[in-house]
């Protein structure tokens, strides 16, 4: 599993942090998701695709 | 999986899609179909107000998901064709064109749609921004730079107010409120966005509502408020709330209100689901039905409805959330967790109303309802356990070192006034 995030896409909502925050997290100033391992373990898998759903701006994308 | 064999889901917009998603997520393999209104593929809608309107977008930027991911899924997607009735004998969608699509499980998520007032329905110079097509009016419209009148200070009119001083528009922002989003803020913080429209050159007129649009020669010319004044006008955006899209579903048997009335797991009839702006639930939370107009919300509960709708007999969850918003305005990035619509004290956390850079909590009977924050992301994200846990309000306080705005003593201190209405739906 791979994940790219679309920083200009990105609202700062944190709604990924709170569903994996082994995975994701936000810079300090603006909120801007930042990802924490691109290739992220197995055991991440789930939380890393309920992250991606509940995004409310479709900012992060899953390539399996 | 034996039941169901077929999933209808209508309304092709954030809740439908996170709906179809889920449940192919689930693991659902059976047939899927996708019913959307509109021409368009899933887009976004909180883009229409801010990067599309100010141009910094085309409207490819807003699809939510590439053609690729969308075919992935597998669905028969139905665009420009609009369910015009729904019949649960059968189980059948009643579409348009007279045909009939059969489900197993149906999921509704038809949305909202921008209410207007009334008489001015397709009178050049008078706009609503829901739809792609609104956005793209309107933003032709203000490369005119025209006198721009927004009736309502909600978030969609306080940032095309944002966007169209932007693009060099002369703004007036007339509102009944007595500030700009006080229902969702209360007036303090309310009052720190009157001052920061003003400051951009947004004319504020508050506590009037907006009786009537002057019409001249087929065209808006002019908003006449209730106070005897008349604003002239170049162009008028009416952002007066939304109403649900229910009326197809009239005679169906699907209990309706103020939306769809769901029950705790977002079930509204035998088989079927609701998700979205058009979703009411009790909220177990609070206790309250409540309809919830955001676009978390909105993915959320698309994938809450397409768990439950998957589960065994009896084994569906009730729905549960913190509900979030943002709203981005100038430099300004406001967000909320939960709910301050009916607080009745706030208390200003980190930062100051003045540095325009603050977190804040909202407290109603004895406990935290919500956490608001402005350009301060990352520290009221560490505000919402209090906000999702309703923690005692002394308890906050003494957790946080909480200090009243204006220095008033804690609590009860903040006027009356400062205190937000509740509201029925949440934006
Ligand atoms: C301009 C604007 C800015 C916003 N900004 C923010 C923001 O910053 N933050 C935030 O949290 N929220 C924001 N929102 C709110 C957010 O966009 C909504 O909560 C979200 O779109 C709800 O998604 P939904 O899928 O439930 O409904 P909708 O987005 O309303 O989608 C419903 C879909 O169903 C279709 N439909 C309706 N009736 C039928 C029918 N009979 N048959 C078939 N299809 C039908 C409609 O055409 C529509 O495509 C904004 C909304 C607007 C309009
Ligand atoms: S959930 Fe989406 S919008 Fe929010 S911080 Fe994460 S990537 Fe950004």
């Amino acid at each position: 599993m791979k994940i790219t995030v679309e920083e200009d896409k990105c609202c700062g909502a944190g709604q990924c942090v709170l569903v994996a925050p082994e995975v994701f997290d936000q810079r300090d100033d603006d909120g801007i998701v930042v990802v924490l391992h691109q290739t992220p373990p197995q055991e991440q898998y789930e939380n890393v695709r309920e992250a991606a759903a509940v995004c409310p701006a479709a900012a992060i994308e899953v390539h399996e | 999986m034996t039941w169901p064999r077929s999933v209808v889901v209508v309304g092709a917009s954030a809740a439908g899609l996170a709906a179809a998603e889920g449940l192919r997520r689930q693991g659902y393999d059976g047939s899927l179909t996708l019913i959307g209104e509109e021409s368009h593929a899933p887009y976004d809608r909180p883009p229409l107000s801010k990067q599309l309107l100010a141009g910094s977008w085309e409207a490819d930027r807003t699809a939510l998901r590439t053609p690729e991911v969308l075919s992935g899924l597998d669905l028969e997607l139905r665009l420009g064709s609009a369910a015009t009735g729904l019949d649960t004998r059968a189980r059948e969608v009643v579409l348009a064109d007279g045909s009939r699509v059969a489900y197993e499980g149906l999921v509704i998520a038809t949305g909202t749609r921008a209410r207007r007032l009334p008489g001015t329905d397709g009178v050049p110079g008078v706009h609503v921004l829901r739809t792609l097509e609104d956005a793209l009016a309107l933003r032709a419209q203000l490369a005119l730079a025209p006198h721009l009148v927004i009736v309502g200070g909600g978030f969609v009119g306080a940032e095309a107010a944002a966007v169209a001083r932007g693009l060099g528009c002369e703004v007036t922002l007339v509102t009944d409120a007595p500030q700009p989003m006080s229902d969702a803020l209360g007036s303090d913080i309310g009052a720190v966005l009157r001052q920061v429209h003003t400051e951009h050159g947004v004319k504020v007129v508050t506590g009037v509502l907006a009786e009537r649009i002057l019409i001249d020669g087929g065209r808006a010319t002019g908003v006449v408020l209730s106070d005897g004044r008349t604003v002239s006008a170049g162009a008028v955006l009416v952002g007066i709330g939304a109403v649900p899209n229910t009326e197809w579903l009239a005679g169906s048997g699907i209990p309706l209100g103020n939306g769809i009335e769901c029950d705790a797991t977002l079930r509204a009839g035998d088989g079927v689901w609701a998700a979205g702006d058009v979703a009411s639930w009790p909220d177990p939370l609070t206790g309250a039905r409540t309809r919830v107009e955001h676009r978390t919300n909105a993915g959320e509960q698309g994938l809450a409805a397409a768990r439950n709708l998957l589960a065994e007999p009896g084994a569906a969850v009730p729905f549960s959330t913190v509900p979030y918003v943002w709203s981005d305005q100038y430099d300004l990035k406001i967000q909320i967790h939960g709910r301050t619509g009916g607080a009745d004290r706030i208390a200003l956390v980190d930062g100051s109303l003045d540095a325009r850079k603050f977190t804040a909590l909202y407290g109603r009977d004895g406990h935290v309802c919500g956490a608001v924050g402005v350009n301060m992301l990352r520290p009221l994200r560490a505000l919402r356990p209090l906000v999702a846990d309703r923690v005692p309000w002394d308890e906050a306080l003494a957790a946080g070192a909480v200090e009243p705005p204006h220095g008033e003593p804690i609590p009860g201190a903040i006027p009356e006034s400062a205190i937000p209405e509740p509201t029925g739906g949440a934006r």
